[in-house]
C-alpha cells in the first residue's frame, strides 16, 4: 500500500468514527452544559442534570420497571429456548431447517405489524394481557429469539452433543442429569453472550411498549418520549445514561466473545 | 433412534408461545385484512387504501425514504467497511466496537440526539448558519428523515458488509495489476462482482429495515409524519377513530412488500450460483 493509500483509507475511518460519533457527542455536551442556546459554545458545565435525574423518583420507576421487564423476558427465553434447542439438536435433528425458518419470522415481521394482531387478540377475551407489562415480557421473547437461538446453537453445534450425552449415559448418569449438569454449563459462554446482547437492545424497545402497553406501565422508553416537552439538558442526561449502560454491556459480551475463542 | 414422547414436551411450551405471540397476531391481520367494516368480507380494505391518496402518499413517503436512506447508509457502509479492511487492526478493532454499541443508538433516543444537534435551534444547524453555509434547517421533513434513516443504517450496514471483504484475496489484486489492470478495472471486473451477493443482501435488509421502522420517526414527528407505520399505528391506538381492520390491510401490504424483495434476492442469489457453476 502506497502512503496516500494508506493515508485515505485512515481518513475515510475517521470520517466513519466522526459521523456515528457526532450526535452522541453532541447530546454528551448539552447534558452537562448549564445553558446551550442561541450560542455556539455552552455558557457552562455542570453535573446538576445528572444528579437531577437519578434523584427523580419517576425516572428510577421506570428504570425498574424496564429491568423488571427485561429480566422476565430473558429468563422466559431461557426456560423456553433452551429446552427446545436440546430437543431439537438430541431428538428431532430435521426439526432444524423448521426452527430455522421460525427464527426468521421476529426479523421479518415489523413490530408496528405484530402490534396490531396482539392489539386485537389480546385485549380482550381469555388474555386480557394488553395494558399490563405480561404481554412485553412475551413480545420481548419473540425479538430475542432470533439472537438467543443463533448465539445458543453456534456453541451447540461446536460441542459435540452426541459423545457428550454418550459419555455421560456411561458414566450412569440420566438423561436429565447429563443436560443440565454437562450440556447446560457447556453453553454458559454462549448463552451469556445472547442474553448480554438481548438485554441491550430489549431496554431499547419503543414500539410495542408505546402501543401495546403505553403510560399504563411506564417503562425507561416511554418515560423518555413523556420527557419531550421538558428540559432538554435533563433528556440528554438520559439519553447518555442509557447510552452508557448499553455500551457496558455490548463491552461485557464482546469480551466474554474474545474469551471463548 | 429413540424419540421419547417426552422430548416432544420439551419443545411444546416454545411453540405454543411462539405460536401465541408471533403466528397468531400474523394470522389475525392476514385474515381480518379481508375484512372490511363497510363492505364486508372482500377486497374492501385493500381497494380503500389503494384508492386514497392519503394513504398513497404514506406508502411513497415510506418508499422514498427507505429508499434513498438505504442507498446513502449503503455507500457511506460500503466505503467505510472497506477503509477498516485496510487500516491497522488497532483502530479497526476500536471503529468496529463503536460501530456495533451505535448500531443499539436508534428510535427515540436518536430522535433526541437529532433534535440537539440539527433542531431548528440545534447546535450544527446554528453553528452552519454562523458560517453561513445554509440558511436553515428543518429536521421534520422528508429530507431530515432521510438524514436520521441513513444514520441508523450505517452501523448496519458496515457490520453486514465488514466479513464480505474477507472474500476479496490479495491476489486477485495483485494478479489484476499484473495484467495491467487499474484500479478501477480491478474494481469494475473483479471487486464489485464479488461483492455483489452481499451488496444486495444487505441493501434487502437495510430496505426492510427502514420501511418497519417506526419509534424514530414518531418521536421525531410525534406522529405527525405520513409514512405507513406511523398510519397502522394511528389506526390501531390513535384518537380519533380505530379501524383495526384497515390496519391490518396496510400491515399486510408491508408484509406482502417486504416477502416480495425477500423472494426477489433470493433469486438473483439462485441466478448468481448458476453463473459461477
Amino acid at each position: 500500500m502506497s502512503r496516500t493509500e494508506r493515508l485515505y483509507h485512515r481518513t475515510v475511518v475517521w470520517v466513519l468514527f466522526l459521523i456515528l460519533f457526532t450526535p452522541l457527542a453532541a447530546t454528551l455536551l448539552y447534558s452537562l452544559a448549564t445553558q446551550w442556546s442561541a450560542t455556539l459554545l455552552p455558557a457552562g458545565f455542570t453535573f446538576k442534570w445528572y444528579l437531577q435525574l437519578w434523584s427523580e423518583p419517576r425516572f428510577l420507576a421506570a428504570f425498574g420497571r424496564s429491568l423488571a421487564i427485561c429480566f422476565g423476558a430473558l429468563a422466559l427465553s431461557c426456560v423456553l429456548i433452551l429446552p427446545a434447542m436440546f430437543a431439537v439438536a438430541y431428538h428431532f435433528p430435521r426439526l432444524d431447517a423448521l426452527m430455522n425458518v421460525l427464527i426468521l419470522l421476529p426479523f421479518a415481521v415489523p413490530p408496528v405489524v405484530s402490534a396490531v394482531g396482539l392489539l386485537q387478540l389480546y385485549a380482550s377475551g381469555p388474555l386480557p394481557l394488553t395494558g399490563t407489562p405480561w404481554i412485553l415480557v412475551f413480545c420481548y421473547f419473540t425479538i430475542a429469539l432470533p439472537f438467543m437461538y443463533r448465539a445458543i446453537s453456534n456453541n451447540l453445534q461446536a460441542l459435540n452433543l452426541r459423545d457428550l450425552m454418550d459419555a455421560a449415559h456411561l458414566l450412569g448418569a440420566s438423561s436429565w442429569r447429563a443436560a443440565l449438569l454437562v450440556v447446560l454449563p457447556n453453553l454458559r459462554t454462549g448463552l451469556m453472550v445472547a442474553l448480554f446482547l438481548s438485554f441491550s437492545f430489549l431496554i431499547g424497545e419503543f414500539v410495542f411498549a408505546n402501543l401495546l402497553v403505553g403510560t399504563r406501565y411506564e417503562t425507561l422508553q416511554i418515560y423518555l418520549y413523556n420527557l419531550r416537552n421538558g428540559s432538554g439538558h435533563l433528556t440528554s442526561a438520559l439519553v447518555i445514561s442509557y447510552f452508557l449502560a448499553v455500551l457496558l454491556l455490548t463491552w461485557i459480551a464482546n469480551r466474554l466473545n474474545r474469551e471463548r475463542t | 433412534m429413540k424419540r421419547p414422547r417426552l422430548a416432544l414436551l420439551l419443545i411444546l411450551p416454545f411453540l405454543l408461545v411462539f405460536g401465541a405471540f408471533q403466528l397468531a397476531p400474523l394470522a389475525w391481520i392476514a385474515f381480518n385484512s379481508f375484512n372490511s367494516s363497510e363492505s364486508g368480507w372482500g377486497l374492501g380494505n385493500y381497494a380503500e387504501i389503494l384508492g386514497s391518496p392519503f394513504y398513497l402518499q404514506a406508502i411513497r413517503f415510506s418508499l422514498e425514504i427507505s429508499l434513498w436512506s438505504s442507498v446513502c447508509g449503503l455507500l457511506i457502509a460500503l466505503l467505510g467497511a472497506y477503509s477498516l479492511t485496510r487500516v491497522d487492526s488497532r483502530l479497526r478493532g476500536f471503529v468496529v466496537a463503536f460501530t456495533n454499541m451505535t448500531s443499539n443508538f436508534a428510535g427515540v433516543p436518536l430522535a433526541f440526539a437529532f433534535i440537539i444537534l440539527l433542531g431548528i435551534n440545534g447546535c450544527l444547524t446554528l453553528a452552519l448558519k454562523q458560517f453561513g453555509l445554509i440558511e436553515g434547517f428543518n429536521l421534520y421533513t422528508k429530507g431530515g428523515l432521510i438524514l436520521i434513516y441513513t444514520y441508523f443504517q450505517i452501523p448496519l450496514g458496515v457490520l453486514l458488509l465488514f466479513p464480505a471483504f474477507e472474500a476479496l484475496k490479495q491476489d486477485w489484486r495483485d494478479a489484476a495489476a499484473l495484467l495491467g489492470a487499474g484500479t478501477w478495472q480491478y474494481w469494475r471486473h473483479i471487486g464489485l462482482p464479488v461483492l455483489s451477493p452481499a451488496l444486495v443482501g444487505t441493501f434487502i435488509i437495510l430496505l426492510a429495515n427502514a420501511l418497519g421502522a417506526y419509534a424514530t420517526v414518531y418521536a421525531l414527528t410525534t406522529g405527525n409524519f405520513n409514512v405507513v407505520p406511523v398510519r397502522i399505528a394511528a389506526l390501531v391506538s390513535g384518537d380519533i377513530y380505530l379501524e383495526p381492520n384497515l390496519a391490518a390491510a396496510l400491515a399486510m401490504l408491508l408484509v406482502a412488500f417486504m416477502t416480495l424483495i425477500t423472494l426477489v434476492h433470493q433469486w438473483l442469489l439462485r441466478r448468481s450460483r448458476h453463473v459461477q457453476n
